[in-house]
């Protein structure tokens, strides 16, 4: 009986705090992990987001790109999610066919080595793949050197990592069906395959290699941050596969308006500036002020190498299969 | 009254427990498959994987076990100054997340290691560590200490009297006592070990050098995260459950009888030994190859220990309550099952070491989705889960000292007509405080380390230490990580040494 006394209180509470809920709408934003943690971009673009939007902006996080597009997957239509973010170009295509997707409807004027015609899928940040080394040691000048040299190198396994898949991409792009005997070069180059991104690099700084698979925007970090320029990226004849990451407005959501405003806001001043030195990536449109101080040092690619969505949907499975046998040999 | 001259206690306790873990290991599997749509079968990749995943297990298990016997033997029968801190010690490998331990193995045996340092002093080529025998090298790093710990349980429950007896008579000490032993320890060691390396991904890939070492856990990963082919994913979790089936039976089949109760952990005076030397190069072999890598992991770690943000000591705090959490409950699942007793619970104490991380925290999120927020029971989720994952090492420590209690006190707590409570709080309890102990130490310090189901669950508030550890990594921030490494290995360290040492606080050492 004691317990009926507080009822009407709780349920008042309870009732003011839904109330107060309704007020704010909460867009809520699906992406990956190191998108919010401090050290990310997500505090500094949910601050200046939601000074102007006069919404709640929840970002969930969730392991890399791929874990990501999974984890939409396994919600399916029921996802509260209004926004996704961080897939990239090699993900779109298994993304649009979950026809979870409503058309970005954004016109922007992006800042991309390439041209944008994706009408579902609305680039925030991009970088090239490149292998990053220490300065001053003998630095291959393209693959197919990488390949006939003794450089140990580390990478990451394509189906467990978006960069990793990258590479597998850049391969195909550069030499199609001459990728078998590529990676039948790199074989012994490879020192070992990591589930995931942290591991390659964390290998690479102790010591175990002399490159590692990563970003031409990796060397930025140690510059600014620690001021160390110690790491480079090498400079390939091929060409540099792109990574370019997108949102997507998820189709069945309950915010359409605050889904659209925070797409626009996206290719904005106030969140593409964050994006260098947080996401350590290349912003889609260069902001006002410029890049900042230290990207001017970046390699900058003589040819930028992208297949499209529906090019890496119907390779990736075929690759996939090459790259396993020329490297279980 | 009773069948069997055993006090009763409640049934529901254990049939509870049986069904979570039920619902975790198989529940999850089917709700994984139920979602699947059927596609086609087995790839021949998948069979690569599969047999290089039983060659890497039987390989790792073998040599955990038999490089284990000589140092538990020596261990037991040798007394000097620090042995029980070094015990503990040597456990902790078995605790190391799976990327901590790799970067401390690699500061070793990697390239840039001081192994290979050592044999440029001598103007030998290095050596590679990746490979299968990496992949070997890595998992006996992980679990001979559990094979330390079990068989040198082993050796202490042979009663004293015994080796006594044996003295006097002058009668073969190996033959008669220590084999018996063996054929009773070393099969359920083995199984375990080999099922713990069975669903191994990351140690097997990293350690492996590439697609070679491609093992099951893996296959379900791509699966799942890349291919969103659940079906396959189901098929390969069942493969993986056949493969356990399989090795348990052969395990039990080859099993001798039980000995006789569990140990005290106290050296036994021996009258037969000659030659200390084997037995301290066997200890100082084992501590230089399970302590060097930690050695490394605190030298890596100190320098920026002082300089993490808050986020990651908030981040330690949430982790130690999901690791007191699961302890507890881990601790009272096994105690449960142990009490109930019989061929179901030996079945349900194994199934958990077979089933794949993976497709539990998936499962467990499509069971939970449709009802609640995932983030807001991630926590919750991740103390069931990993109660559960622990339940079969804490039934292995728990269950044959009720077992013994059963036998040595079930008649006469009847002839007193204790029954219930009373025959568990003033008979059971006391007597298996330091199995308990040692189960809670292991519950606790393997859920601090647990990066699977928390991964899948957890938004920024429910980040937890080896979360925030990896972020860190993902953030190039791998100095700070090391640090958040070193300040996870010594939370699971120091939460395992409280409850072990709450379990041996009366016993006389």
């Amino acid at each position: 009986m004691k317990n009926t006394t507080y009822l009407p209180v709780v349920a008042g509470l309870a009732l003011c705090a839904t109330s107060a809920m309704a007020e704010t709408p909460v867009l809520q934003v699906m992406t990956y992990d190191s998108f919010v943690t401090e050290w990310g971009p997500g505090p500094a673009i949910e601050a200046a987001f939601e000074a102007e939007c006069a919404c709640d902006l929840q970002f969930v996080g969730t392991g890399d790109g791929a874990a990501l597009l999974a984890r939409l997957q396994l919600e399916g239509p029921r996802t509260e999610a209004d926004i996704v973010l961080g897939l990239d170009t090699n993900l779109t295509a298994a993304a649009r066919e979950t026809d979870l997707f409503a058309p970005h409807g954004v016109a922007a004027d992006l800042d991309l080595p390439i041209a944008w015609t994706d009408t579902d899928f609305l680039p925030f940040d991009w970088g090239y793949f490149a292998f990053v080394g220490n300065a001053g040691a003998d630095a291959p000048t393209s693959l197919r050197a990488l390949a006939d040299s003794d450089t140990k190198i580390v990478i990451q396994d394509p189906r467990s990592s978006t960069p990793g898949l990258g590479l597998l991409m850049w391969v195909k792009a550069a030499y199609g069906d001459e990728a078998p005997a590529l990676w039948a070069g790199l074989a012994d180059n490879i020192v070992t395959v990591t589930p995931g991104w942290s591991e390659a690099y964390g290998m690479f700084l102790e010591g175990e290699a002399d490159a590692v698979l990563s970003y031409t925007t990796s060397p930025a970090y140690h510059l600014i941050a620690e001021e160390d320029d110690s790491k480079v990226a090498w400079a390939f004849d091929e060409g540099h596969y792109m990574q370019v990451e997108v949102a997507g407005k998820v189709a069945g959501t309950d915010q359409p308006e605050l889904a659209d405003q925070f797409l626009a806001f996206m290719v904005s001043d106030g969140f593409q500036s964050v994006i260098p030195t947080t996401n350590w990536m290349y912003p889609a449109v260069t902001p006002a002020g410029g890049l900042p101080e230290g990207f001017e040092t970046l390699l900058t690619p003589a040819q930028s190498l992208l297949l499209s969505p529906e090019d890496v949907a119907a390779l990736r499975d075929a690759a996939l299969d090459e790259w396993r046998n020329a490297l279980s040999q | 009254m009773a069948q069997r001259a055993v006090p009763v206690t409640a049934r529901w306790p254990g049939a509870l427990a049986g069904a979570l873990v039920l619902v975790l290991t198989i529940g999850t599997l089917g709700a994984v498959a139920w979602r699947a749509e059927w596609g086609g079968g087995l790839a021949p990749a998948d069979w690569a994987a599969i047999r290089f995943t039983i060659l890497q297990a039987l390989l790792s298990a073998a040599l955990s076990v038999l490089l284990a016997i000589p140092v538990a033997r020596a261990l037991a029968r040798r007394r000097f100054w620090g042995r029980q801190l070094l015990i503990t010690l040597l456990g902790a490998p078995f605790i190391l997340p799976v990327i901590v331990a790799v970067l401390g193995l690699l500061a070793i045996f990697g390239r840039s290691g001081i192994l290979n340092d050592g044999l440029g002093w001598f103007g030998i080529e290095p050596i590679s560590i990746f490979g299968l025998h990496g992949v070997v090298l890595a998992h006996v790093f992980f679990n001979m200490p559990l094979a330390v710990r079990f068989i040198l349980q082993g050796w202490l429950s042979i009663p004293a009297e015994r080796f006594r007896l044996a003295a006097s008579l002058n009668a073969p000490v190996g033959r008669l006592l220590e084999w018996p032993m063996l054929r009773a320890v070393v099969p359920s060691t083995f199984l375990v070990i080999f099922l713990i390396c069975l669903t191994s991904f990351a140690v097997a890939l990293t350690m492996g050098g590439g697609p070679r070492a491609t093992t099951v856990e893996l296959a379900i990963y791509q699966a799942v995260r890349f291919d969103f082919d659940l079906g396959r994913a189901a098929l390969l979790a069942c493969i993986q459950f056949v493969l356990c089936v399989v090795a348990a039976v052969f395990a039990w089949r080859v099993t001798g009888t039980d000995p006789i109760g569990a140990g005290l952990d106290r050296v036994v005076q021996r009258w037969d030994l000659a030659r200390p030397a084997v037995d301290f190069a066997a200890i100082g072999l084992a501590a230089l190859f399970l302590l060097l890598p930690l050695a490394m992991i605190l030298l890596r770690g100190l320098p920026g220990f002082l300089d993490m943000p808050t986020t990651v000591w908030a981040a330690a705090m949430r982790s130690i309550v999901v690791a007191f959490g699961s302890a507890a409950l881990c601790v009272l699942m096994a105690l449960a099952l142990a009490l109930r007793g019989g061929a179901m619970v030996s079945v349900i104490g194994v199934m958990p070491l077979a089933a794949s991380g993976l497709v539990v925290g998936t499962g467990a999120f499509l069971l939970v989705f449709p009802f609640v927020r995932p983030a807001d029971v991630a926590l919750l989720v991740t103390m069931l889960v990993n109660a559960t994952l622990a339940l079969p090492f804490a039934l292995r420590s728990v269950a044959p000292a009720v077992a013994q209690i059963k036998q040595d006190y079930g008649r006469l707590a009847l002839s007193l007509s204790m029954i219930r409570w009373s025959w568990v709080r003033l008979v059971v309890l006391p007597r298996v405080r330091r199995p308990l102990g040692f189960a809670a130490g292991l519950a606790a310090a393997l859920s601090m380390g647990d990066l699977g189901v928390i991964a899948l669950f957890a938004g920024q508030a429910e980040e937890t230490l080896p979360l925030a550890m990896y972020r860190l990594m993902g953030a190039y921030r791998m100095e700070t990580a090391a640090s958040a490494a070193l300040l996870l290995v010594t939370l699971s360290f120091a939460l395992f040494w409280l409850c072990d040492r709450w379990g041996r606080a009366d016993a006389d050492m």
